[in-house]
């Protein structure tokens, strides 16, 4: 092949896309990860534009974006950290909305573990409980303010193993390494219900809300994919998809 | 600032770790670095390459293949359950589990080394003077291959204490119990805690840093006798 041609080639693969369409790069919560790439595919046939999710813990993320980690748009796991990142310049302030309302459940991979009145928690026949670290995370946040409020946080620390987020919670919970996991509904959500083992879903008014938040990035303003994916998020058909799994919003 | 109670508890844990990790891996290197040293069997290769494959895994397979045998539906869990042991993940106990895989070659490898150095000579020397095989191995072998003992315990060591991803995946990050100081400079770094993190990362520079700056000048390699 000569070389002309082998860099044609070449560049057909690397910008193959068609001129209209866009591309951007998310950072997501590790919770959002089902429901994220529901919306990717949705988005994509529906529009054209190309979302590329990347799913982790937020406080990661915003580590890396503040050090110059080439996200364009972020789906925090929190209301704080978009609002923090818009305050120090890193993100427009205008674009930041909630795309979504967390649901906290606790839950066993085994059937009849957990009842319905968190009975479980209060008897302390478990052999750990996973919950992702509170200082990183807004779900373990939560865990430990429905623990508080329950009274049972300093009897039940003890028992505590953290996930670095609440996707190695889940893991934690779902070998049965953990007998259980305080975890996102999304995660044990299956076409609406809950998928296997035994669940309590938290009743809201036990933690502050968690509120997640999205925002565009400052690399991402002007990116149209950026722009249609916000608008995209705030459709009926992807508020739909996200109640699916779990979310109020 | 300086280290904080939660850094020094951290500390000690990783000592504690590592040492323990290191004297199980002698014990248990030893017989298997002096078979692969002195064997001619056909088995001599799958072994050596199977204990050298925490060289080149990535410690999230280590660490995934032990969260789930070590489970409780797995076949290790299994046992250590019905021996009333409960499951290893998220004790000290399935840390060191771990690290004895993690850390083997590093341990296992200086050991053969200087195991094949030993020339036979010595050897029947002792056999002729009626010394026992043990006997010649306490009082021939070892002194002989106190090099290989010397650097096989730093790189097991220090190994140890530089352990991560393994520990990640299997420790659930239990103060005291499982969060070793790698852990804890990993959280925080995610709590924007920077300072916190210069403090403990600094130390670990400079600990890998001397010791083995202690390992070359004190087991020069290579120099002649």
């Amino acid at each position: 092949m000569q070389p002309t041609r082998l860099f044609t080639a070449l560049s057909a693969l690397m910008f193959s896309l068609p001129s209209h369409a866009a591309e951007v790069s998310v950072a997501v919560a590790a919770n959002f990860t089902a429901p994220m790439n529901a919306i990717a595919a949705e988005f994509a046939r529906d529009t054209g534009h190309v979302a590329k999710p990347a799913f982790g813990a937020t406080g990661k993320f915003y580590a890396q974006i503040r050090n110059g980690a080439p996200f364009q748009m972020l789906l925090s796991a929190d209301d704080e950290t978009p609002a923090k990142l818009a305050q120090e310049g890193l993100a427009d302030p205008a674009s930041r909305f909630t795309y979504a309302i967390g649901t906290l459940v606790l839950w066993s991979a085994k059937p009849g573990v957990v009842d319905a009145k968190a009975e479980v928690l209060k008897k302390g026949q478990f052999n750990k409980l996973a919950l992702a670290n509170p200082k990183l995370a807004p779900y373990g946040k939560a865990a430990v303010e429905v623990l508080t409020g329950m009274g049972l946080l300093d009897s039940i620390t003890p028992k505590f193993v953290l996930g670095e987020n609440i996707a190695q919670t889940w893991q934690f919970a779902s070998t049965g390494n953990a007998e259980l996991g305080f975890v996102a509904l999304s995660q044990v959500m299956k076409d609406g219900k809950i998928g296997s083992g035994s669940a309590w879903i938290v009743p809201s008014k036990l933690h502050t809300p968690i509120r997640q938040d999205a925002v565009i990035l400052a690399s991402g303003k002007g990116n149209p994919a950026a722009e249609a994916l916000v608008k995209y998020l705030k459709s009926d058909k992807a508020k739909a998809i996200i109640r699916g799994y779990g979310y109020e919003i | 600032m300086g280290f904080s109670d939660a850094d020094l508890t951290a500390i000690w844990l990783t000592l504690r770790l590592a040492g323990v990790t290191t004297l199980l891996l002698l014990l248990i290197g030893t017989p298997i670095a002096w078979w692969l040293a002195r064997t001619s069997s056909k088995w001599k290769g799958p072994i050596g390459a199977v204990v050298a494959l925490p060289l080149v895994l990535p410690p999230t397979v280590i660490g995934f293949y032990l969260l789930v045998t070590m489970g409780p539906n797995g076949a290790v869990g299994q046992i250590t359950q019905s021996l009333g042991l409960g499951v290893l993940p998220f004790t000290f106990a399935g840390l060191v589990v771990a690290s004895v895989f993690y850390s083997l070659p590093f341990v296992v490898q200086p050991l053969q080394n200087a195991f094949e150095a030993i020339s036979d000579r010595p050897l029947e020397a002792a056999a002729t003077l009626r010394a026992s095989p043990l006997d010649t191995f306490f009082s021939v072998v070892l002194p002989l291959a106190r090099p290989g003992y010397l650097t096989a315990s730093v790189l097991g060591f220090a190994h140890t204490v530089g352990e991560f991803g393994v520990v990640l995946m299997i420790g659930g990050n239990i103060e005291g119990e499982t969060r070793v100081i790698s852990v804890q400079i990993y959280d925080h770094v995610e709590a924007m805690e920077y300072g916190q993190a210069h403090w403990l990362a600094a130390g670990m520079l400079v600990f890998a840093f001397v010791v083995l700056l202690a390992l070359y000048t004190l087991n020069p390699s290579g120099k002649r006798k």
